[in-house]
């Protein structure tokens, strides 16, 4: 509860253009920022400039925080919005992606704790081609896997962040999993 | 499925889910893959950055501020400069009995031109976009 009324108060300064609120706005929340981010665009140097602007829009649209709600659904609108338009050119995106990093690596830890050696060298391979599998599902449907498998929010948390009913988290779960399923095995 | 798959069903629904599996076949082989989805994708995290970027972090954000304030000034600026300019030029223009009405009148068209441009997109801007109600959907 202290949590939460510290936050509103660091908002109430923000709007207010307090930029020293808000610095400890970003600092509370940019981890968070990056990594979706990075699910929603797939490498580091692009999360790091989309979190980022996305702070710099938030600070300039600071007008319209509300106290009341929490700071990050909010930022999370700007932040996704940001992505999706940066990232509408799907050819330049691709571009980008083929020169970046992995987004995604096997937690560590794993293998050691496997059971099945067999089993653990197919689903690491599996694995490999996964990064090119997320990277072609539709936009809505990796952002809800993104959020539900990597952040690990629950699908009542997904649907209070995207604005949409629990159902509709299920199906796009579902349509993004039936999609991985098509792409792992022709792979 | 995806209820079942991600532990946010309740005892029944997982029994019904049984059931249903247990008379179906093919739902069955699609139950499969989908854990097998599942289970790949459990093993996965984030690629950390490293973690010198979260000592920058804020400096960045803050760069972002002083270049929107940079850029508003010089743009303000450079309209201010150019239309005074413009004004002043075309005054010129306009007395000189020495310049053919031709060219008199293409300078005064360019010059209501962008005017009107000028115009149409700040009113775009702070009206129009204001009271779209597709603003939010993106595209």
């Amino acid at each position: 509860v202290s949590e939460t009324v510290a936050e509103r108060i660091l908002v109430e300064r923000a709007r207010s253009g307090d930029l020293e609120a808000f610095g400890e706005l970003v600092s509370r929340h940019m981890r968070r920022a990056y990594f979706a981010a990075l699910g929603l665009a797939g490498s580091h140097d692009d999360a790091l400039d989309m979190s980022q602007e996305a702070f710099a829009r938030a600070f300039r649209a600071r007008k319209s925080l509300d106290p009341e709600r929490p700071f990050y659904p909010w930022l999370y609108q700007i932040l996704r919005r940001l992505c999706f338009n940066v990232h509408r050119d799907r050819r330049t995106r691709q571009a980008r992606l083929a020169e970046a990093a992995p987004w995604l690596v096997e937690e560590a830890g794993r293998r050691a704790a496997a059971e099945d050696p067999a089993r653990q060298a197919e689903n690491a391979e599996l694995r490999e081609q996964l990064d090119a599998a997320i990277d072609r599902l539709p936009a809505r449907e990796r952002e809800t896997l993104v959020l539900r498998e990597f952040e690990g929010l629950r699908y009542r948390e997904i649907a209070e962040l995207l604005g949409i009913p629990i159902g509709t988290v299920m199906s796009r779960l579902y349509s993004a999993r039936k999609a991985l399923a098509e792409i792992l095995r022709e792979g | 499925m995806m209820g079942a798959l991600d532990g946010e069903t309740s005892p029944q629904q997982e029994q019904e889910l049984s059931r249903l599996l247990e008379n179906d076949p093919v739902l069955e082989a699609e139950w499969e893959q989908l854990q097998r989805v599942k289970e790949v994708t459990s093993g996965m995290v984030f690629n950390k950055p490293p973690e010198e970027i979260w000592d920058t972090y804020w400096t960045g954000v803050y760069r972002r501020f002083e270049r929107g304030i940079g850029w508003i000034l010089v743009s303000v600026g450079a309209i201010l400069l150019l239309s005074y300019g413009a004004w002043e030029g075309l005054g010129e223009l306009l007395d000189d009995t020495t310049t053919p009405a031709i060219v008199k009148y293409g300078a005064l068209a360019v010059i209501v031109g962008l005017i009107v441009l000028l115009v149409s997109v700040v009113r775009e801007k702070l009206f129009i976009r204001r009271s779209d109600p597709y603003k939010d959907i993106i595209r």
